[in-house]
């Protein structure tokens, strides 16, 4: 009895609650910038929730997308016998080919960028400043009218590429490329000239300058460009569907685009969500290995903005 | 700007950049020209596949000059093109009123908080677009979780369909697809504004509010343009978001109808020629933004 009127007693807390803590929020609007950080929190929040929610239905019990019927496991992935991700062939062969794509895309592009960063980036003149311009222009091209030009292209003008895994290869390569230039040009400008000229003055031939100094100084950008092309070609819908040979090219956009109009199975979350999982791990390991090639280069605080200056290429 | 012809061979720079810009001369300008052909060639009678046109003698008017009297008030894609520019503007007002307050929150951060701001920022734009769409279907559906949540809390009783021909799901849509686009190059705009200048404004007497007006604004105004400029430009093109969000031809945009003449209708001179307009109504944004682009360019390379 004695305890329960201790307990009970009115204690002076010295901290404040939640409640308390948001009522005092609402009562005072002003001092910190209270309705800035609530439309920010709202914002993340409200972008991030529906691509969770899709994730936890690629393993719901049921065959339903909007009806969470319990957990049930690898289910979608690969324990359905039918329609999981592993036993579709349909879906199986679009994450192969959504891979394939990014991969090829990855190992043609980024090379053929950084050469074309490089020379645009000092080699003068009007030639010059006309590529530069040219190099722009994919930037800022909507992509259904790359789509139209070059499905009209392949059909009329290189008649020798009929509609396939090539034509999307060299379709996706085409809009990454200035990706990479962008990306690479950025690294170039920020280093200088100053270790390639001290590399000259001490005896190295512009061979050895360009392999000993100039490559693994523009390594970090070379990464980036890497995750980059890949995560923008296997994001890639518009152009694949327009160079697409048919069921045989169709890649995993292409198969949600055609899923969401038909009558989805949790699979098709299934496997949006194997992608999810790829680009995060792509990510989480080149945040990684660009904050260990760049160690000691950047100021403290900055942590971040490398990302978001590569990430907002287009904003050079 | 020093010459350093010194360190390397003559004509090593053109040598490199040559293969990049034969692969855009191929695949980036021919392409275009294809569509050109194609807008003003004709169309063989008995297998009703496109003849191009290559030379600008023989071009043939008639596809072209159908197509832009569709445009006029009471044509084919007048009603097409108000809507789309309609959904876009307002699906960009959207993402400004929304976004500009988010980008300059994080953008006045200092602290920690501001790096996990910012993955969360990222976050999305390593989502694939279609997962993202997907996501969206599956919560908006009737059974899904809003519908199921309107009911509830009685707020609307009765939910609507949002998914079959609802305009505004559309044009919610579009801005939940483009914000992340939006916002990143906004941040990394009000990101470069140089603090010490709104420190000076509030010396010399502003306050809070003053200073953003007469200084942050204003020095953010090419961030927002750009910004716009490229959420913009493939809003316009866009057709897989209204397909996948309505697939009724009352919530059709330009995209649509370009999608439709070629993956439908055996009329690919005038699918052409849509494309061929689209291209040209854009060119003007497009100039513009290259414009401001290169002027940057310029000003980093003469540093």
């Amino acid at each position: 009895m004695s305890e329960a009127a201790l307990t009970t007693r009115p204690v002076r807390r010295p901290q404040r609650t939640f409640a308390r803590r948001a009522t005092d929020w609402i009562a005072n609007p002003w001092g910190k910038p209270r309705f800035l950080v609530l439309l920010t929190w709202v914002y993340v929040i409200s972008s991030i929730a529906p691509v969770v929610i899709a994730i936890q239905f690629s393993f719901n019990d049921g065959r339903s997308l909007t009806a969470w019927q319990g957990f049930a496991g690898a289910r979608w992935y690969w324990g359905d016998p039918v329609n999981s991700v592993w036993h579709d062939p349909a879906l199986q062969h679009a994450l192969f080919q959504s891979l394939k794509l990014a991969g090829l895309d990855m190992l043609i592009a980024t090379p053929l960028g950084v050469m074309l960063a490089l020379g645009l980036a000092r080699w003068r003149g009007r030639a010059a400043s006309a590529s530069n311009f040219l190099m722009l222009f994919p930037l800022v091209t909507p992509e259904i009218v790359m789509g139209v030009s070059l499905s009209l292209a392949f059909l009329n003008v290189f008649t020798f590429i009929e509609p396939s895994t090539t034509a999307q290869v060299l379709g996706h390569v085409t809009f990454s490329l200035s990706y990479v230039v962008v990306i690479v040009r950025g690294r170039l400008f920020s280093i200088g000239r100053q270790y390639e000229e001290a590399a000259a003055d001490l005896g190295a031939t512009p061979w050895e300058t360009l392999r000993l100094v100039l490559l693994p100084l523009l390594m970090p950008a070379i990464f980036s460009s890497l995750m980059i092309v890949f995560a923008i070609s296997i994001d890639d819908f518009v152009i694949s569907q327009w160079l697409s040979c048919g069921a045989d090219c169709d890649t995993i956009p292409i198969r949600i685009y055609s899923a969401t109009r038909a009558a989805p199975l949790p699979s098709i979350n299934a496997l949006a969500s194997i992608m999810v999982y790829f680009t995060l791990v792509a990510i989480g390991i080149s945040y990684l290995v660009y904050r260990f090639m760049t160690r000691g280069e950047r100021p403290a605080g900055g942590a971040g903005k490398s990302m978001v200056g590569s990430m907002g290429a287009f904003d050079v | 700007m020093r010459e350093h012809s010194g360190i390397y061979p003559r004509g090593l720079w053109p040598a490199f950049a040559l293969p990049g810009v034969v692969w855009l001369i191929l695949l980036f300008l021919v392409p275009f020209y294809a569509v050109i052909g194609v807008a003003f060639g004709g169309v063989d009678p008995i297998f009703m596949i496109p003849m191009p046109a290559w030379n600008p003698l023989e071009w043939n008017f008639d596809s072209m000059i159908q197509t832009l009297r569709g445009f006029l008030p009471g044509g084919d894609y007048w009603a097409v093109f108000i809507r789309t520019t309609v959904y876009v503007g307002l699906a960009l007002s959207i993402c400004l009123l929304v976004g500009y307050p988010v980008a300059y929150y994080i953008s006045r951060h200092t602290r920690r908080t501001k790096s996990v701001l910012l993955a969360l920022l990222v976050l999305p734009f390593w989502v694939s677009y279609l997962m993202r769409m997907l996501a969206w279907v599956n919560l908006f559906a009737p059974s899904g979780y809003v519908n199921e949540f309107l009911a509830w809390s009685h707020i609307m009783p009765d939910p609507p369909d949002w998914l079959n021909g609802n305009p505004i799901s559309v044009i919610l849509a579009l801005v939940y697809g483009y914000i992340p686009y939006l916002i990143l190059p906004l941040l990394a705009a009000l990101d470069r504004i140089d603090k010490s200048l709104l420190e000076a404004a509030r010396d010399l007497g502003a306050n809070p509010f003053s200073a953003f007006l007469h200084v942050t604004l204003p020095l953010s105004m090419t961030g927002i343009l750009g910004a716009s400029v490229i959420i913009a430009l493939p809003m316009f093109g866009d057709y897989y978001t209204p397909n996948i969000i309505s697939g009724s031809p009352t919530t059709s945009m330009l995209g649509n109808q370009i999608d439709l003449y070629f993956h439908g209708g055996p009329q690919p001179s005038i699918g052409a020629s849509l494309t061929m307009i689209l291209a040209l109504f854009l060119a003007v944004l497009m100039t513009y933004y290259m414009y401001s682009v290169a002027k940057a360019t310029r000003e980093v390379r003469d540093e």
